[in-house]
């Protein structure tokens, strides 16, 4: 996508407010009209004041109430234009947001899981604040700029062609200053802002690991690489702000050249009798003003670069691809007895490495499917695949009969229940939590719910019971009990099928038996999905699959597998014989 | 504010001569309108050219000056503003790194890391703005009305009023706007919050089809934002409009007053031009006025953010006039001997469950009395005060314990001994660790390393005695071996692959394609949690440490790594270290020599795992918890 096509493609955003834009291209041309025709105004009435004895009074009065209406007017649209502005930069803002957030929605599970996330936030909140500040308002500075010097060129005109083309003359030297300028200190302020950001990174990483920099005796080390970096930010540092402070004194300094000539030549011109003092006095003003624009105009134009970028950025991300769609002619099932079936099913992340190899499966409803297998085996491959957060390659997986890829992915969904490992739970109330999955619970049916999976009696306990905050992160409540949260918000959904992560290394013995129990009983009669850790599950699983380097490479029960003397005998060995 | 212009004192020079500079540019321009009057008035009565051209001629000489000393105050602000910043974030980091734990609780790392970059930027800005500006803007508006004054004060007189009005326009509109962009700022934070919980929730969400609720959140959040934005911004829509006409209407009040004072011959033509441009001065500087106050404003707060970090000292006070301290175990005649007799006849209780170490007479570890608690500061107590309801239900005890995380503990570690520690969470175990390698002072009591106070050690010499392995994995952005040397530049790689082999982490790490010089990015994302883990324990035992601590260090770990690894540490490490091993799980540590059983920050007993079984009901009750259901099938 090209710069052009950016820019036009975020103009299309301010579609919806054509009307706002159209009374901000109006109010910008009144107002910057009104303001320029003052000197004029201002010059006439010095000619009317000569010197002593020779002031025309009511000439006076009637040019200062005419410039007093424009005054009057031209604040007003002035006041209009801002207030236009303002509200579509916000409103374009807001739009862009809530669509890229939406975007989030939409993407496959591949992006998400492939880009950092911090990433993602700041292409959400960072950029598109860039968007506003340079990109909208860069662009109200550049069109009134433009309107600005285009103006003050007609009224300088009307008084002064010759004296018009002497200010035309210098101007270029303006630009000629500037755009070196911005040049030079555009490359350092990269150069600063790529320091900046690898000073950045570098404090977060040796603060926000400070306990091990103590451990390992590594703070001396550590603050010299910091003092290195801190030097070179330094020395592009000094190089860009100088040179970026550089164009307020040049810009004065060939406004002052501007000013200079217009007074000599008007002077000049005055004492041959070509034009009047009141007209020297308005050019002076027109001098002041004109070299502004460029200067502004040119410093916005670093700017929308950067909004440019940011847009791109934001773009990019618009348009990721979206998970596929649902079919048309998808099935909605409602009620589920929970056979399912994998058939020759292939998958693989990438396609370099090759995970499930024709894999077939029989589940008949209610068996317990025990996934075990070292870390990193890849166990939350299968729950991606039944999930459908990924889609298998080839083969196909059917849930009483009917491919899971012609059931919408909200039905789907619907038919399990997911407790993982990473607990997740979002800022809103412990209520508001258990409810996730079915928002117009009643209260009894939550605190049921909350009973259910053992969560109700710490939750009793917290300062507002049910209408405890959840802080950002959950901090406030421990691991475990995060997990019988999430245990209690499936209980309330009362899905058919379960997907249930064992996991428990972070939690506490006495937590961990409330959670062990809850999952015991949310099992009962459904088919479950548990990737297992306790030997007791695995025991009782109706079919065990060992996973290893993401490949599903034994299944079968327990004793089945033990007396295969395959990789499950090791791992059981290694796991238990201990004990 | 003033306490951080310290850090100016190296930059004395450009802080006193850049204003002046400026200041020499802003009578230049002081002094433009009125030879403009001059050329006017003079050049016209006169029809006097060359009279005309010399000043031109001045105007430009002046305006190439003026160009000189700005440019060398622009200079002596980017020296002097950047160096500032330079050495406040040198010392500030160097400051930070002697904080111990508690000090970086009290802050945070969020807020350190802000304090670090965004506030010493505020306050760099604010050094260049005031070299540049602080004398220059007001200077200007004063002159402006001095020069005024001068060439007619009468008329001048318009000025004195415009001017306050417009200072009152620009208050109440600042005023009024401050509080509007701090409720932006959260109302962003709340943005940003929606979408990391959407990112971080991404299968939770979509596995209940709650995206239409996800999008409703974050759309009433961005409304919401908007809605205050709009409102900001309505409200400084009137600050041009109403600067401008006050500006112009004065502009009227001088051409008309103006008019009279010229017609009885007080005033010219030309100056009154002059004053109309001096109207226009005051009015740029009074909007520059207010931009500083707005900078200054912002900058305070930021020096006081940086200055609570300067006036935070480590309450880890360092015995820095100790050399390092000789091994006592190669050193049986020290003083400290005797002294520890004492201690041991004192507690032999503890000793008879490790009969087969009291040869040793020295204690590797010993605490004596220790208690510890955290400094309930406000910020953290609310959070405290919840986990403390839960714990002190669900534990039994009451609920003034929870505040104390430990609570008089006293034992012995000898040389070469493993030792567990066991307890749930909240328990005190990492709080235990903490003390051991000093990144906490214990409140009350005293901790013993080889016979010596903990306190009269040099920091480094305890860390270089002790091997960490922390809970969190935390790797570095480098090499493999960039990590493996965090503690001891100087490891050789025979070393480093002999740790990575009792680690069970030399395998994977072959297999990598830059083997030990691959690049792990931000904490090590690019490898597995399993494989980050062996890579700290690696890193831990290539210092050879006296005493390896692993606090929960398996928990990444599949079982046959697991089983694997301790046994590698059983025969290749045990023989020389002092092992620690913290555990929730009683597999892990059933096999030490001694096992400490803590509960809500009372150490319950110590001794082996069957005595412990025999007579420690805590203990037993978290051994059958975890072996229940193994039990109920066999």
């Amino acid at each position: 996508m090209n710069k052009t096509s950016t820019l036009y493609r975020l103009l299309s955003y301010t579609k919806p407010y054509k009307i706002y834009l159209f009374g901000a291209i109006l109010s910008a041309i009144i107002s910057i009209s009104l303001t320029l025709y003052g000197p004029i105004l201002i010059g006439n009435t010095i000619d009317l004041i000569v010197g002593p004895k020779d002031v025309h009074y009511t000439k006076i009065l009637e040019i200062l109430i005419i410039f007093g209406l424009t005054i009057a007017i031209s604040a007003f649209f002035q006041w209009i234009l801002s207030i236009l502005t303002t509200t579509i930069t916000q409103k374009t803002v807001k739009d862009l947001r809530v669509d890229a957030f939406n975007k989030l929605n939409t993407l496959p599970f591949k992006y998400i899981d492939s880009n950092a996330h911090g990433d993602i936030i700041s292409k959400i909140v960072n950029d598109v604040d860039a968007v506003s500040d340079g990109l909208l308002q860069g662009l109200t500075q550049l069109f009134t700029g433009v309107i600005t010097i285009i103006l003050t060129l007609v009224f300088m005109l009307s008084i002064s062609p010759i004296i018009t083309l002497v200010v035309v003359l210098i101007t270029p030297l303006s630009l000629f200053i500037a755009s070196f300028i911005a040049k030079r200190s555009n490359k350092m302020f990269k150069e600063q802002s790529k320091t900046q950001g690898e000073l950045s990174g570098y404090i977060e990483e040796m603060i926000g690991n400070q306990k091990i920099i103590n451990a390992f005796d590594h703070g001396s080390a550590s603050i010299n690489k910091f003092k290195e970096i801190n030097s070179r930010l330094y020395n592009c540092g000094v190089k860009a702000q100088f040179y970026s402070s550089l164009s307020n004194p040049s810009t004065r300094f060939v406004n002052g050249l501007v000013y200079a000539s217009v007074g000599v030549i008007g002077t000049i011109y005055a004492i041959l009798g070509t034009i009047s003092i009141g007209n020297i006095s308005s050019f002076l003003t027109y001098a002041n003003q004109y070299t502004k624009p460029f200067n502004e105009i040119t410093s916005v134009i670093s700017q929308l670069q950067t909004a440019l970028s940011s847009s791109k950025r934001l773009f990019d991300l618009l348009d990721e691809k979206s998970e596929k769609g649902d079919l048309d002619n998808s099935v909605n099932k409602t009620a589920c007895i929970g056979n399912i079936d994998f058939s020759n099913v292939c998958f693989s992340y990438n396609n370099s490495r090759k995970l499930i190899e024709n894999f077939n499966l029989k589940v008949q409803s209610g068996d317990k499917i025990a996934i075990v297998g070292p870390t990193g085996s890849g166990k939350t491959t299968l729950v991606n695949l039944l999930m459908r957060f990924y889609d298998v390659n080839s083969g196909t997986i059917k849930i009483d009969g009917i491919p899971i890829n012609n059931l919408t992915k909200d039905n789907l969904r619907h038919l399990f229940g997911m407790v993982l490992q990473e607990t997740w739970l979002y800022t809103g109330t412990i209520s508001d939590n258990i409810s996730y999955g079915k928002r117009d619970a009643t209260t009894e049916e939550i605190i049921d719910a909350a009973k259910k999976a053992k969560a109700h009696n710490f939750i009793m306990k917290l300062p507002n019971g049910y209408d405890t905050l959840v802080s950002e992160g959950g901090s406030n409540i421990s691991a475990g009990q995060k997990q019988l949260l999430c245990i209690a918000r499936i209980m309330l959904v009362n899905p058919p099928m379960l997907i249930l992560d064992e996991a428990t290394s972070s939690i506490d013995t006495r937590t961990e038996i409330n959670i062990q129990e809850a999952f015991n009983k949310i099992m009962i009669g459904r088919t479950s999905f548990i990737v297992a850790h306790r030997l007791s599950t695995i025991r009782q699983a109706d079919i065990i699959l060992v996973l290893k380097d993401g490949k599903i490479i034994e299944q079968g029960n327990h004793d089945d597998l033990l007396s295969k003397n395959g990789f499950y005998k090791t791992l059981y060995n290694s796991q238990f014989a201990i004990n | 504010m003033l306490k951080i212009a310290r850090f100016l004192k190296d930059y004395k020079k450009q802080v006193i001569l850049g204003p002046i500079f400026k200041l020499i540019e802003a009578i230049f321009e002081l002094i433009v309108p009125i030879i403009m009057a001059k050329i006017i008035d003079i050049g016209i009565q006169n029809k006097d050219i060359s009279y005309v051209l010399k000043m031109g001629i001045l105007l430009v000489l002046i305006g190439i000056v003026s160009l000189a000393s700005s440019l060398t105050c622009q200079r002596f602000a980017a020296l002097a503003s950047q160096g500032f910043g330079t050495t406040v974030r040198n010392e500030l980091f160097s400051h930070i790194n002697t904080f111990s734990y508690k000090e970086i609780d009290k802050f945070g790392t969020p807020s350190l890391i802000t304090r670090l970059t965004n506030d010493v930027n505020q306050l760099q800005f604010a050094v260049a703005m005031l070299i540049r500006l602080v004398i220059r803007a007001p200077f200007l508006a004063v002159g402006a009305i001095i020069m005024a004054m001068i060439l007619d004060f009468k008329l001048s007189l318009i000025f004195l009023i415009a001017t306050p009005i417009i200072v009152a326009l620009l208050y109440i509109i600042m005023h009024k706007s401050i509080p509007y962009f701090r409720s932006i700022q959260k109302k962003l934070d709340k943005i940003s919050l929606i979408t990391r919980e959407t990112l971080e929730g991404v299968r939770v969400i979509r596995a209940f089809s709650n995206q239409k609720h996800e999008e409703a959140r974050f759309n009433d959040a961005s409304d919401d934002l908007s809605k205050t934005a709009i409102k900001v911004g309505n409200l400084s829509s009137l600050l041009n409009p109403l600067t401008y006409i006050v500006l112009n209407l004065s502009i009227i009040a001088i051409i008309w007053f103006g008019g009279m004072r010229v017609d009885v011959g007080g005033l010219t033509q030309g100056q009154i031009i002059a004053f109309v441009n001096y109207m226009t001065q005051i009015l740029l500087a009074l909007i520059v006025v207010s931009n500083l106050v707005i900078v200054f404003t912002k900058a305070s707060a930021s020096a006081s953010r940086v200055n609570e970090v300067f006036e935070t000292s480590s309450s880890i006070i360092e015995n820095i006039n100790n050399d390092l301290i000789l091994n006592l175990e190669n050193n049986p005649f020290g003083k400290a001997l005797e002294l520890n007799i004492d201690n041991k006849i004192d507690n032999v209780h503890t000793d008879e469950h490790s009969s087969k170490f009291t040869h040793n007479i020295i204690p590797k570890i010993e605490f004596k009395n220790v208690s510890f608690s955290y400094d309930a500061s406000e910020k953290y107590s609310l959070s405290r005060d919840l986990k403390s309801i839960i714990l002190s239900e669900s534990l039994t005890q009451p609920a003034h314990a929870s505040r104390v995380s430990l609570e008089n503990i006293s034992f012995k570690i000898y040389s070469k001994e493993t030792i567990g520690i066991i307890g749930g969470t909240g328990s005190g175990k990492s709080t235990l660790i903490n003390l051991i390698s000093r990144f906490y002072d214990a409140s009350d009591g005293t901790i013993f390393m080889d016979g010596h106070d903990l306190k009269e050690y040099p920091l480094s010499q305890i860390r270089r005695k002790i091997g960490i392995v922390p809970q969190n994995v935390v790797l570095f952005t480098g090499t493999i071996i960039e990590n493996m040397k965090l503690g001891n530049p100087e490891l050789s790689n025979g070393e480093i692959q002999k740790s990575l082999e009792i680690a069970e982490a030399s395998e994977f790490v072959d297999k990598l394609p830059d083997g030990y010089n691959t690049l792990l990015h931000q904490g090590g994302k690019n490898l597995s949690g399993g494989q980050k883990q062996r890579l700290t324990i690696a890193r831990a035992l290539a210092l050879k440490p006296e005493i390896l601590i692993l606090d929960d260090s398996f928990s990444a770990l599949d079982f046959a790594t697991d089983a694997k690894l301790r046994n590698a540490l059983k025969n290749q490490v045990k023989n020389d270290t002092t092992i620690v091993i913290v555990s929730q799980r009683i597999a892990t540590i059933r096999n030490a020599d001694k096992i400490l059983v803590l509960d809500n920050g009372n150490l319950m007993d110590i001794g082996t795992h069957d005595e412990l079984f025999e007579r420690c009901d805590i203990y037993k009750e978290i051994y059958l918890s975890q072996n229940k259901s193994e039990k109920e099938e066999n």
